[in-house]
């Protein structure tokens, strides 16, 4: 069964000057297990379309399905893990508190707990500042709170809204690299919402590229490079070739080589 | 300690130390008479004369800030609390409490001493209540309002229930702003219990001894005990401080 | 470390968006103004209804009011009472009139009081915006002055009266009031104007630097409008201060004419005449209103500065 199928989705918001076509017509298929992308200028719907996915917002039209399930369905069942552009950990709460968060909600017990925060942790390399706050942490390291916690209840699909959008480059690669290991480890789906053209690349399968007003699907790119992706593969042809791909599809014409002058 | 710091610490202090050197010169210097102004020194020797009396006024007065302080505050969250889920109550209490800001409550003390009797300690409570009321309910409200979006999103892709929403982010989250509206009400409180006193009613408190000893003509003995009034003003201030600092440490503020 | 000028210093907040005022919105202002008189009425009357006339007593301490008419005065009661002349005397004014010119006294102290403090406050904020030193030095005084009673000081200016002689000017009583109320609008001026000139973000202080733009022309074309935000609600709170303050001087110093001495009065006079007090206190409430609703139409003129606004 495919993580996520999409028929014919359409999001109208109402506004004071009428209403604004957010997404429309949209067809995807996410399989189990597959990393894809969604990638575009802002205001094309990307985060839009994962805020459907999310239960989070609720289509105007289409059919939208989630392991064969209802949004409101799969998000009251817990069938995918979130994770923001803004860290969105509560300051109030330590580190570990913040891992368990939704695994308390959802009344799981103490001892248990404890176990799978741990676990989490050392998945993302933070078992050191287990008791510490999140004002405490750099920004890179927020973000790897809030990707354990969105993995806390082994969540057969991963949403992703720009996690590493406010990251600085160096920390952005690292991150992706340790995104791209976690994903292999837990095999989970991801649906990864960003505007940058290396970053869809680096970790995705397929690389979904949106038109804004309305938002729309303009091009699905496939990237196989394979599954052992590590920092040597930023530099390799391979990886520029897909980056061209995706840019081409996104400007909509080929994009010129250098050394010709056109004017 | 840093330059920084040493100026931060040490620039108060002498300002502080010449003020007082200027005013002590200028009392006994020009030949100022108590009544008009009486010297530093004047003040500290009346204080230490009537150290008993100054604890057992500030004591009395205190108490009545204390209880006015905590019933207040307890009305002004349950208040914010129902305008927070109610639109209704919200466009009918927070004018209300924009208005009671503005207002001299301290006017209600005489009518307050006829309904509740000149011997109760009663009125001036309810005078502090009141008074404390709108600070507590306006920041209360503002917490209770201010949960981030991404917080609203985390918790529904939870599927947590409203009560489960409530617990780990509308209260925690709300915390600081109350404890910051109890700050700044501890002060104003302080200064309505005070005042209430001038009003007529009870004599045991700060401000009735104010207004005696300068109706005595002790004007000395009557900054005695405006200094006891300003350090109770100081202990009020500064332990609601320390509670809205660690209520803000625990957030990373 | 912490030290005593952070602990001090005023807080940081983020200014809170102000919405556009629609002219409805005045109109349900006053809807909604007049709905809470009305419920305020009857809760009077549901609380004379339910508590026993000899009121309520938990051991030592009374907790509920006594509810019988000398204390708790029917509502219409107060009302016809407002209306009626003041005292039997022939030709006495109404109370009506008494409460509006004694509004009338106590809100040109309040103001005379308000204006001073407020020049006051702004030129204190700048010379502290000015001179770091001085910042460091003074704002955890004026902190401290907002947190202590100093209020308690008004019976003490009592002496004052008729005794200062400045060359020609003689000292009067109600100098002392609008001197304590002055002193009490002073504070928050000062802070929110200080507030309010620092809260340019560096971006643009830089600007100006780089501009190579002199402090007074920084401070007009910068720091000055960035402060309306901070100011406005400043000034409000000012007023409502000085109002209190007026007040409270008028009531330790004997002062005649103003609501002060008219709640002592008719306060008084409550044994045979239960409704009086509540007509001082009405007229009270009304002053502090009106005292800051004509501050707040400084703002009106100042609208494009009030993006936001801090309180």
């Amino acid at each position: 069964m495919s993580a996520v199928e999409a028929r014919g989705i359409g999001k109208v918001f109402a506004s004071r000057s009428g209403d604004v076509s957010a997404l429309e017509g949209i067809d995807l298929t996410v399989a189990a297990g597959e990393f894809v992308s969604l990638i575009g200028p802002s205001g094309c719907g990307k985060s839009t379309l994962l805020r459907l996915i999310a239960d989070l917002d609720v289509p105007t039209s289409g059919e939208l399905t989630v392991f064969g399930k209802t949004p409101q369905q799969a998000r009251e069942a817990q069938d995918y893990g979130i994770a923001f552009q803004q860290a969105g950990l509560l300051p109030w709460r330590t580190v570990t508190a913040n891992v368990e968060l939704p695994l308390e909600l959802h009344g799981i017990g103490k001892a248990e707990r404890a176990t799978r925060a741990a676990e989490l942790l050392s998945l993302v390399g933070l078992d050191e500042f287990a008791g510490h706050f999140p004002h405490q942490l750099s920004g890179g390291m927020q973000q790897r709170v809030a990707i354990a916690r969105s993995l806390a209840e082994r969540p057969s699909l991963l949403l992703m809204d720009e996690p590493f959008g406010a990251l600085d480059e160096m920390t952005r690669e690292r991150m992706q690299t340790e995104l791209v290991r976690i994903c292999a480890e837990s095999g989970a789906a991801v649906v990864f919402v960003t505007h940058s053209i290396p970053e869809a690349v680096f970790l995705s399968q397929r690389v979904v590229v949106m038109s804004p007003r309305p938002g729309r699907i303009s091009a699905v790119i496939p990237v196989n490079l394979g599954d052992e992706r590590g920092e040597g593969l930023r530099e390799d042809a391979s990886f520029f070739a897909a980056v061209t791909a995706v840019r081409e599809a996104l400007h909509g014409t080929p994009v010129t080589a250098r050394g010709v002058d056109l004017r | 300690m840093t330059a920084a710091s040493v100026r931060r610490w040490a620039a108060p202090v002498v300002v502080g130390v010449v003020a007082l050197a200027i005013w002590q010169a200028f009392v006994v210097g020009a030949g100022i008479k108590p009544y008009l102004l009486p010297s530093p020194t004047a003040i500290v020797e009346q204080l230490l004369l009537v150290v008993p009396l100054v604890w057992s006024a500030a004591l009395a007065t205190g108490m009545n800030v204390l209880v006015g302080l905590v019933v207040g505050a307890v009305v002004a969250i349950g208040a914010a609390i129902v305008a927070a889920r109610s639109r209704m109550a919200d466009t009918l209490l927070s004018p209300t409490a924009a208005a009671l800001s503005v207002m001299p409550i301290v006017a209600l003390a005489p009518a307050l001493n006829t309904m509740f009797g000149t011997t109760s300690t009663t009125p001036r409570r309810v005078v502090v209540s009141v008074v404390v009321f709108a600070p507590v309910f306006v920041n209360t409200l503002r917490g209770l309002r201010q949960v981030q979006p991404v917080h609203r999103d985390l918790l529904k892709a939870y599927a947590a229930t409203p009560r489960q929403i409530t617990r780990t982010v509308t209260i925690p989250g709300a915390l600081p702003y109350l404890f910051t509206g109890l700050r700044i009400a501890s002060s104003t409180a302080v200064i309505a219990a005070i005042v209430a006193e001038y009003f007529g009613g009870l004599q045991n408190g700060l401000g009735s001894r104010i207004t005696s000893a300068a109706s005595n003509s002790a004007y000395a003995r009557a900054w005695a005990f405006v200094l006891g009034a300003i350090l109770l003003g100081l202990v009020f201030y500064l332990a609601t401080l320390a509670l809205e600092r660690a209520v803000a440490r625990r957030q990373g503020g | 470390m912490t030290d005593l000028a952070t602990t001090l210093a005023p807080e940081r907040t983020a200014p809170v968006p102000v919405r556009p005022r629609e002219r409805s919105a005045v109109g349900r202002r006053i809807l909604v103004g007049v709905l809470a008189i009305l419920l305020l009425a009857a809760l009077w009357e549901l609380i004379k209804v339910v508590v026993p006339d000899a009121g309520g007593h938990l051991g030592e301490a009374s907790v509920l009011p006594r509810t019988d008419d000398l204390a708790m005065p029917h509502v219409w009661t107060i009302v016809d009472r407002v209306l009626e002349p003041e005292t039997s005397a022939t030709g006495s004014p109404t109370v009506l009139s008494a409460m509006l010119s004694a509004c009338w006294f106590t809100l040109r102290v309040a103001l005379a009081g308000w204006l001073v403090g407020s020049v006051g406050g702004l030129v204190l904020a700048a010379f502290m915006q000015r001179w770091q030193l001085a910042e460091s030095a003074l704002v955890p005084w004026v902190v401290l002055s907002q947190t202590v009673p100093l209020i308690a000081l008004a019976p003490l200016v009592v002496g004052w009266g008729g005794r200062i002689h400045l060359g020609e000017l003689e000292w009067q009583r109600w100098m002392s009031v609008a001197l304590i109320a002055s002193y009490l609008a002073f504070f928050p001026v000062t802070i929110g104007a200080l507030r309010g000139f620092q809260s340019p973000p560096a971006a643009q202080v830089e600007l100006f630097r780089a501009q190579a733009a002199s402090w007074t022309r920084t401070m007009r074309s910068l720091r000055l409008p960035a402060s309306v935000p901070y100011l406005l609600p400043a000034l409000r709170l000012g007023a409502a201060t000085a109002v209190v303050g007026a007040i409270v001087a008028e009531v330790s110093t004997g002062t005649k004419g103003g609501i002060g001495r008219l709640i002592i009065g008719y306060a008084q006079s409550a044994s045979g005449d239960p409704a009086k007090p509540w007509a001082a206190i009405i007229a009270a409430a009304l002053l502090g209103l009106v005292a800051a609703m004509l501050v707040s139409l400084l703002g009106l003129g100042l609208g494009r500065y009030r993006y936001a606004e801090v309180t």
